[in-house]
């Protein structure tokens, strides 16, 4: 009998996280949030468009439950701070930054879905920089996969997923009228 | 995604979802402006060049200031100190300025065409800001922005343009995108100015103002150039201004909810009067705010294009 063959060019995935799963880790790094912070004063949530943004909205809730305090939740856009403009096939789509509050001398919490290569957060904490001056900036991923190409690190992570550079990491949200899970893919 | 074409010659080259794409990417342009550092780094170390043959004030600052919040280094070339004036050609002077490097090469003209004829001979992307009684694709395109962003939605507006149709490239650009963005469209003025034969264009045509304006959504006026008097199109300014000149008692006419717009300069007691221009229902001056935002749209769109 012949071996199990993957046919060519169908892509393989596998379930990395699932809405409990997800559910449990927002929870836990909004503890690490406060515990690293010694609580939620002066904290506000930035989410990078677009995978970011949903998952800040969920952490300021869960802060905002065990803080007892509301939590200011901005949406940024990088689009305009990337290091490949020039060089990428087709122009990133320009979305909106909404950042609506004061972010001087307030601690910023950087929201991404997967921790790449870093480049992301380089052109997210440009823009950042843009729109005041924070006492400090943090950063809260998702999942970190791995392969950085700048010193960056995550301050908060939901969980680290080894991968190879062929694959890819899906994050897939309700808001964007999915089911919420992480996905694992490769060619 | 992504626009086809590595330049902006006219609206009539796009279809209704590059104009689409276009303005989705000016709304994000519109909040940079909004900030206190307006200038992000996405075109750093591309050049732009502003080659104009024709008198500009607003449409080569909103450019140039535009190319400068993208990061990119910017160049005037004014006509009138260049070696235009030794007799160099146009196309030599163009190719000139590419091999000098430009990114972005944005030219207006008093000959209808140069912008296709500049985009055919060149590399560099080719901006039209005007040529002849053509196109001026950027200010039909801020025109739309200004139109969705007041009021949500372009197709099935009723826009009325009212003036010198005939020799309007701002009015030719506005009746491309609106037509393609499923928008109807009435052209208002002496039947010397707006002849018959531009039914073409699927519009309607009025030469009775009241008539034409009756539950207009967007009443977009157009400048009556004064060099024009006196060679046949209509006797006087005063007269032209009696009978199609924008004054509140003729504005009633459209909808309650109608807006003004102008792409400037304005002769006001000519083609609109003050009470209109600084009223309540215009939008004149939203115009030139997203005329930056969209300018800034397009460069950016345009230098993700490749060929």
């Amino acid at each position: 009998m012949a071996a199990f063959r993957i046919p060519k060019g169908i892509p393989v995935s596998k379930v990395l996280l699932n809405k409990e799963d997800i559910g449990r880790i927002i929870t836990r790094m909004a503890h690490e949030i406060i515990e690293k912070n010694k609580g939620v004063s002066s904290l506000c949530l930035i989410g990078i468009q677009r995978g970011g943004v949903h998952l800040a909205g969920r952490l300021a809730a869960r802060l905002e439950e065990i803080g007892r305090r509301n939590i200011p939740v901005g949406a940024l856009d990088i689009a305009l701070y990337r290091d490949d403009i020039t060089v990428r096939k087709e122009q990133p789509v320009v979305r909106r930054t909404e950042v609506a509050f004061e972010i001087n001398n307030e601690k910023v919490v950087l929201v991404d879905d997967v921790l790449f290569t870093g480049r992301s957060i380089r052109a997210a904490m440009d823009a950042v920089m843009d729109l005041g001056r924070p006492s400090a900036i943090q950063l809260a991923v998702l999942v970190d996969r791995g392969h950085r190409e700048l010193p960056i690190k995550a301050d908060f992570v939901g969980k680290n997923v080894p991968t190879s550079i062929d694959e890819t990491v899906k994050v897939e949200f309700e808001e964007d009228g999915l089911e919420d899970r992480v996905v694992l893919e490769w060619v | 995604m992504g626009l086809k074409s590595k330049d902006l010659v006219g609206i009539k080259a796009l279809d209704a979802a590059d104009i689409e794409q276009i303005l989705d990417t000016a709304a994000g342009f519109k909040d940079v402006l909004g900030r206190d550092i307006k200038k992000v780094p996405a075109l750093r170390g591309k050049t732009t060049v502003n080659l104009f043959y024709e008198p500009s004030t607003r449409t080569r600052t909103s450019f140039e200031l535009a190319a400068k919040r993208l990061s990119t280094d910017v160049i005037n070339f004014s006509v009138s100190t260049s070696s235009v004036v030794k007799g160099e050609s146009l196309r030599d002077t163009a190719l000139t300025i590419q091999a000098l490097g430009a990114d972005f090469i944005v030219v207006r003209h008093s000959c209808s065409g140069v912008a296709h004829f500049l985009a055919d001979n060149l590399a560099s992307s080719v901006l039209n800001a005007g040529d002849g009684t053509n196109e001026h694709p950027t200010q039909a395109l801020l025109d739309l922005f200004t139109i969705r962003e007041k009021k949500g939605v372009i197709r099935g507006l009723e826009v009325a343009i009212v003036g010198d149709i005939l020799h309007s490239r701002v009015a030719k650009s506005n009746i491309y995108a609106l037509k393609k963005m499923g928008a109807g469209v009435r052209l208002i003025g002496p039947p010397t100015l707006v002849p018959d034969v531009l039914k073409d264009l699927d519009v309607e045509i009025y030469s009775d103002m009241e008539k034409g304006l009756k539950d207009a959504d967007i009443v977009m006026m157009l400048r009556i150039q004064v060099e024009r008097q006196g060679k046949g199109f209509f006797p006087t300014t005063v007269e032209y201004f009696r009978n199609w000149g924008l004054t509140p008692e003729r504005l009633a006419r459209a909808k309650k909810s109608a807006l003004v717009m102008h792409p400037g300069p304005m002769n006001r007691g000519v083609e609109i009067a003050s009470d209109v221009a600084d009223g309540m229902r215009s939008v004149i001056l939203d115009q030139v705010t997203n005329g930056l935002a969209v300018r800034m749209a397009v460069l950016y769109l345009l230098a993700g294009v490749k060929e």
